[in-house]
């Protein structure tokens, strides 16, 4: 199961080497990791997703609790929360399949960025699946370049909403 | 923000602040970029600082010295080679929860990353093995750092903490002396509140009838072998420790059943087989103890721990206590009952004679067994050990019997060769009225035995048991039993003259070959307060038993009456 974990730990340097090395050290695998200051410049937001089954995630959890940087560790999982990738595409286009590639932009609610004659540059936010999704439709177009920021989440305050 | 004074140097800072927090001696190891510390300590009355003979040695001397009095142990090292010359002790010390602050040196702050002389990542290189670590960027940082550090080295789990100091920073000015508020939360050093229920935790324990103590190192972190000793006799129940839990219950009470795990006691072992009940006092469930989830296979578990990672890391419990040990077992004392567990206690003292610790001393030679049961009457149970890592340890561990915490100092977690010998010299140091003995083997000894220096140049008395069978014993035994024999690159096929090795320390040496010089040996090696040597030949097919074969559970132990039934 995939479990997303949103920490707060102190920001200064070496910190995201102590978090990152736990895993390592520890054998479990990150799947996304997005880090950003908040609005604290003392202290950062880290959001880490990985593969595990309730116990893994027990353990990664007390681990990382232990480490004195480490102020906050909270399990989405458990939370309704709202989750996001950031994703940039650069994709080919023709003239013949133009239309059709923004039909598909319009109805994913995608920012187009860059439209050039042969290509497109797109802006796309959502949860991972989405992302996935909107990568696997562009495909075929023939994508030359994404950038992806791995997964950030929040707790909603009411925990009754989806 | 901070109560200032005059400035002083980074380096003057640090001096007074490692006298500030009570530290009396330093072991360690000058270089160009510590100097301007070394510089300051040169004119401190306090401190008594030990110049080792390599790195590793500051570190295993800090821990034999941490371990054996309950502080914290220090040990400093120049940038470069000489921090990563700790590492191997570093890495000790994090395995067993040892309190130390290693200090280090560093290349001046607008020299790292440079691949500067003398420049390693110490922080980054000391990341996984650290409780906490932090390079200290500016001498206005330095006094919340070390405030920090100490109180995490110290607090909770006890643990390494490394700081690094780059040689600009130990001499610019700061009249920052005091931190006034620290970075880190207080759960990381403050003692914390027992979490869980003691009357219900008590009552489970109550109801059981063939209730096993387990105790571990943390016994000793906490400080608990009385509370221990009291809820041993108020519930009634054996004791068995592990091998870092060794002295935190008396060997010699009527209630102890020994060390368990790979080379515990058989009856231990086989205690853990058919307990109902099984009461985790500080240990980890150490794989060389509990393989696997039927650790205990018929008992309840519970476990006691102030470190929360620590439960159901490697096998799940029934019932849990977070905290403090002793303050843990205090609060589930008054709800402890008595109980009639006779027949436990018999079943007990059956298995006891039924399966005793054993060996063949019927020829010509000395067997270490043999010889250590000597030197523990002679000395009345009193010293302390040191040991290194290998056959010879784990005898010392079955056949000395350790009645007192703080006396038992051995490598657990990392089982590092090399270890004995700084360790009993740091010991020594903070047990000066006490006889220190380190037990070691051939192989071990020659890996830290530049420090026979330290022990020569400080007049120290300390003692080595220096058992030779001119093999890596450990590694033949495997060898014997698991690979057919076949003896690859365990045997020496040079060893020194050790009598006369030690004597150019100026240390007294002796050498015994049968049995017969055995008390000779014995009176020689005690005789008075000073350093001495004794090597004792011994036979390179003398095996550990009991013994539980790698991989396996309680239920395969072999013992030494075992051993022809094995072979086939
Ligand atoms: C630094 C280090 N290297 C290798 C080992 C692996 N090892 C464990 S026991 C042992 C043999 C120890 O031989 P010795 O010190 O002579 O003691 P004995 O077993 O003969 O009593 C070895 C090589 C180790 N524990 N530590």
């Amino acid at each position: 199961m995939k479990h997303t974990l949103s920490i707060l730990v102190n920001n200064h340097p070496g910190v995201m080497s102590h978090v990152s090395g736990l895993f390592t050290r520890r054998g479990y695998n990150i799947d996304s990791i997005a880090v950003g200051v908040t609005d604290n410049t003392e202290v950062s937001s880290m959001t880490i997703v990985l593969n595990g089954d309730d116990f893994v995630v027990g353990q990664v959890k007390n681990q990382l609790l232990k480490l004195p940087d480490v102020l906050r560790v909270q399990d989405m999982a458990y939370a309704s929360s709202v989750q996001r990738e950031l994703v940039l595409i650069s994709f080919s286009i023709t003239e013949n399949n133009r239309s059709e590639a923004l039909t598909i932009c319009n109805g994913f609610d995608v920012k187009i960025l860059e439209m050039t004659e042969d290509s497109l540059l797109i802006e796309f936010s959502g949860n991972s699946r989405q992302v996935t999704n909107i990568i696997s439709v562009l495909k075929p177009f023939g994508i030359r370049e994404i950038s992806r920021t791995g997964q950030i989440a929040i707790a909603y305050r009411n925990q009754n909403s989806v | 923000m901070s109560s200032t004074t005059e400035a002083i140097t980074g380096g003057r800072l640090m001096v007074e602040l490692l006298e500030e927090a009570g530290v009396e001696i330093v072991f360690g190891y000058p270089g160009g970029a510590i100097l301007p510390f070394y510089d300051e300590l040169y004119h401190s009355k306090k401190i008594k600082h030990i110049l080792v003979r390599h790195e590793q040695g500051a570190v295993h001397m800090a821990e034999g010295y941490a371990r054996s009095t309950g502080k914290l142990g220090v040990c400093i090292a120049t940038s470069g080679p000489g921090a990563t010359n700790l590492i191997t002790g570093l890495t000790d010390a994090k395995l067993d929860s040892i309190p130390i602050l290693a200090i280090t040196g560093q290349v001046a702050t607008d020299a790292i990353g440079t691949d500067a002389f003398q420049e390693a990542d110490i922080f980054g290189i000391t990341i996984p093995i650290t409780k906490y670590n932090a390079l200290i960027k500016k001498a206005d940082d330095l006094a919340r750092h070390f405030e920090e550090a100490i109180k995490i080295a110290m607090g909770g789990r006890p643990g390494l903490v490394l700081l690094d100091f780059p040689k600009d920073v130990q001499t610019q000015k700061t009249s920052v002396r005091k931190a006034t508020a620290l970075k880190i939360a207080p759960h990381h050093y403050e003692r914390p509140k027992v979490k869980g229920d003691p009357q219900e935790f008590a009552e489970v324990l109550n109801q059981a009838k063939r209730p096993l103590l387990y105790v571990g190192g943390g016994a000793i972190n906490s400080f608990a072998s009385a509370e221990i000793k009291a809820l041993a006799e108020k519930a009634n129940a054996p004791v068995t420790t592990t091998l870092m839990g060794l002295g935190a219950f008396p060997g010699t009470h009527p209630l102890s059943v020994g060390m368990l795990g790979m080379h515990g006691t058989a009856y231990a072992n086989k205690a853990v087989l058919e307990c109902d009940y099984i009461l985790n006092l500080g240990a980890r469930f150490d794989d060389r103890v509990a393989k696997y989830q039927d650790f205990a296979p018929n008992a309840i578990r519970a476990h006691v721990d102030i470190d929360a990672a620590e439960f159901n890391k490697r096998i799940n419990v029934d019932h849990i206590l977070h905290g403090d040990l002793k303050d843990a077992i205090r609060e589930i004392l008054p709800f402890v009952k008595g109980g009639d567990r006779t027949s436990w206690i018999e079943n007990i003292q059956s298995l006891k004679k039924n399966h005793p610790l054993d060996f063949d001393n019927s020829g010509d030679s000395i067997k270490p067994q043999d010889f250590l049961q000597r030197v523990y009457a002679k000395t009345k149970g009193e010293a302390i050990v040191s040991t290194d890592v290998g056959q010879h340890q784990m005898w010392a561990a079955q056949y000395y019997l350790f009645d007192r915490p703080n006396t038992w100092l051995t490598s657990g977690g990392l089982g590092t060769m090399g270890y004995g010998l700084p360790a009993a010299i740091g010991a020594k140091f903070g047990n000066p009225d006490k006889t220190v003995i380190c037990v070691t083997g051939d192989g071990s000894f020659q890996m830290c035995i530049q420090e026979l220096a330290t022990i020569a140049q400080s007049k120290l008395g300390v003692k080595i048991l220096l058992f030779n069978n001119n093999f890596l014993g450990m590694v033949r035994q495997w060898q014997e039993l698991f690979y057919e024999e076949r003896f690859s690159e365990s045997q020496w096929t040079y060893n020194p003259n050790f009598v006369k090795l030690a004597e150019a320390y100026g240390i007294p040496a002796m050498k015994i070959e049968h049995k017969s010089e055995i008390e000779k040996g014995v009176d020689f090696f005690l005789k008075d307060s000073g350093s001495a040597l004794i090597e004792v030949m011994i036979p390179a097919e003398e095996k550990v038993f009991p013994m539980i074969p790698a991989g396996k559970s309680q239920q395969d132990l072999i013992e030494f009456k075992d051993l022809g039934k094995f072979k086939k």
